[in-house]
């Protein structure tokens, strides 16, 4: 079984939890920027949350399939349509041989989800389907979709069973505000940044910009300082430089004290710009929700708090999944 | 070294995020710093902790990615502390690694071409090639007495990682003959895939086509990341360059390059490569002394 790519959509990408234990040669995790719809997007069709779904940006795209194959979309309002008619978001839709789906314009955020029963079956990769388009390596041909493309899908898991419950309530869909309070814990050289600048991060309204992508979101606002001081040997000329060294995923940098950069999951995954803090693993899928323009403001917590918000994520997406009947 | 060299003291230990623990164990470039970062590393991946995700050692720092559901922060950080504190009492100061011989077109046609595209506004001096700017701001005679001194030392995997595959690379030489060059001004949209390069006291081979600041001064002639894992030395694994790795480069003519061009299309390139053990006393003690105590290991191979 396969889905036939008419139109590929804006930056169409299969992608599932992440490729991890290959850092430390620069291979970014990659995997869905908003783990979470694409987990409930799996739950509903019967899937683990270890398929590979696609993320499609903006611009999703138009594809039909060669045989029955029961989906979901989820993440980012926008209007799902079968054969051109108005299908609901965040529910199993049977999607019969020869039918078409396309999508309408995004209403809010930047990605959603197709979850298909049996997951998106490319070959894995180090362990991942997700794809990483600079090294062209996992996804379908290490590559964003293009037309024509065939994308194989999976025989179905736990023997087709579907759960119970075909909709994910409302109370469990995030919200894609044009506002975000972003949790991180300051740190790393969060030591640099003078009085004013620190100030200036935890307490001005930034704004994401346009240049954000799976790679990073850079945010316009008041700007930073740093502490002026004679550069240690290696780090370079300006004061936001250091010695290149790895990046946290999440990890924020202000290269020249201007712009903040949040990394997230195809980041680069090391250089020489001082970071200042890191976003909280809990909040990475409320980052990739935001589209350019969010308000955000950065809320400094301990690493404490920040474990206690993982695990009230994860106890989210047990609820979650639970409610629609699907294994945790 | 004979220059004096800031000594390594304790590292610094801070968290990125709840996932990330970095280590700095010195905030700024030597020899013996990336020597003490890579053996906390390799401690620590030989540990095989059950929630340790990934060990990344850098140029002079470390970090640790970790899934705190499985390895609390607090027990990750009193690990690598008390491997931390064991390294200052055992100096086990060598490391068992290997040299690769890796032929370099240096002045080559393909950076140029990209660097031509990238002037005004991005470079330090517009009207002229990276290689004469880099040789410049070296107090050098010319791009000829650069690139000797390019090739000529050998050079240390500090880091892998920005991207794919790519390594950083420090030169085992004093700090005084150390190569230093300013990034570019801004950023280029475009580097060659296999560009030599250098910014700051490092230098590079870009695994990927893609951005890049740093000087290009030519491009190494064989891959060095093979997705597809068509060659010898990719079997295994399709990233070549390993942390702490030393490199000679060997600079080749259009037709030598051409020469290997036609042994990588029919598979039967192999890189020149000998094992060595690198001791970190005598290489600071006499590094080019040492050096050519290790590029021996290369001859007749």
């Amino acid at each position: 079984m396969a889905f036939d790519i008419k139109n590929p959509g804006l930056a169409t990408t299969v992608q599932d939890q992440g490729r991890t234990g290959h850092y430390n040669v620069g291979i970014p995790q990659s995997g869905s920027m908003d783990q979470y719809s694409a987990e409930l997007g799996n739950a509903l069709v019967g899937n683990t949350a270890r398929e590979a779904v696609l993320e499609c940006t903006y611009l999703g795209p138009v594809l039909t399939t060669d045989k029955d194959a029961v989906i979901a979309v989820t993440g980012a309002p926008v209007e799902v349509k079968i054969n051109g008619e108005s299908r609901p978001q965040w529910t199993r839709l049977l999607l019969r041989a020869g039918d078409e789906l396309s999508f309408g314009v995004i209403r809010g955020g930047t990605r959603y989800y197709i979850a298909v029963q049996g997951g998106i079956d490319v070959p894995e990769v180090l362990g991942s389907r997700s794809t990483y388009s600079l090294g062209a390596i996992g996804g379908f041909q290490g590559r964003k979709l293009e037309a024509g493309d065939q994308v194989p899908v999976g025989a179905p898991v736990n023997a087709g069973a579907l759960p119970a419950v075909d909709t994910i309530p409302d109370e469990f869909r995030p919200a894609f505000a044009k506002e975000q309070a972003v949790r991180i814990v300051l740190g790393l050289y969060d030591h640099r940044l003078t009085d004013e600048g620190l100030d200036n991060l935890l307490n001005g309204e930034w704004k994401v910009t346009p240049v954000a992508d799976r790679m990073g979101l850079r945010y316009s606002g008041p700007g930073v300082k740093w502490k002026e001081r004679e550069q240690p040997f290696g780090a370079g000329s300006d004061p936001s430089n250091i010695v290149d060294a790895g990046y946290a995923v999440g990890s924020i940098q202000i290269p020249g004290g201007t712009q903040p950069i949040i990394l997230h999951r195809d980041a680069v995954s090391g250089g020489g710009y001082a970071m200042v803090g890191t976003v909280i693993s809990a909040d990475m899928d409320l980052v990739a929700r935001a589209a350019p323009g969010t308000s955000t403001r950065f809320v400094a917590v301990t690493l404490d708090e920040a474990l206690g918000a993982r695990m009230e994520l994860a106890e989210l997406r047990r609820k979650a999944r639970a409610a629609v009947g699907a294994g945790s | 070294m004979r220059s004096p060299e800031p000594a390594v003291l304790e590292a610094r230990y801070t968290w990125g995020g709840d996932e990330f623990l970095f280590v700095e164990v010195s905030e700024s470039m030597s020899l013996a710093a990336n020597f003490k970062v890579m053996s906390i590393a390799s401690k620590l991946s030989a540990m095989e902790l059950p929630g340790m995700v990934d060990v990344c050692p850098a140029n002079a720092s470390l970090l640790v990615r970790f899934d705190p559901d499985i390895l609390p922060p607090s027990t990750l950080e009193e690990t690598v502390r008390t491997i931390e504190g064991d390294l200052t009492h055992h100096r086990d100061h060598s490391l068992e690694t290997r040299i690769i011989e890796v032929p370099v077109w240096y002045e080559d046609p393909f950076t140029a071409e990209v660097a031509e595209r990238f002037r005004e506004g991005f470079h330090q001096e517009p009207g002229g090639t990276d290689i004469d700017y880099a040789a410049k701001v070296n107090n050098l005679k010319d791009a000829a007495e650069f690139i000797q001194r390019h090739h000529e030392q050998p050079w240390l995997v500090s880091m892998v990682g920005f991207v794919a595959g790519l390594p950083f690379l420090f030169q085992l030489v004093e700090r005084e003959r150390q190569l230093e060059v300013p990034k570019y001004l801004s950023p280029r949209t475009d580097t060659p895939k296999l560009t030599v390069g250098h910014g700051g006291c490092f230098g590079c081979i870009y695994s990927v086509r893609g951005a890049g600041g740093y000087q290009m001064f030519g491009v190494a002639a064989a891959p060095i990341f093979d997705p597809a894992q068509s060659l010898v030395d990719f079997k295994d694994f399709m990233v070549f360059f390993k942390p702490g790795d030393i490199v000679k480069f060997k600079p080749v003519t259009e037709a030598e390059y051409n020469d290997i061009q036609a042994d990588i299309s029919a598979g039967t390139f192999r890189y020149r490569q000998a094992p060595v053990t690198f001791d970190l006393s005598k290489a600071l003690a006499d590094a080019e002394g040492y050096n050519q105590e290790l590029m021996e290991a290369l001859n007749g191979v």
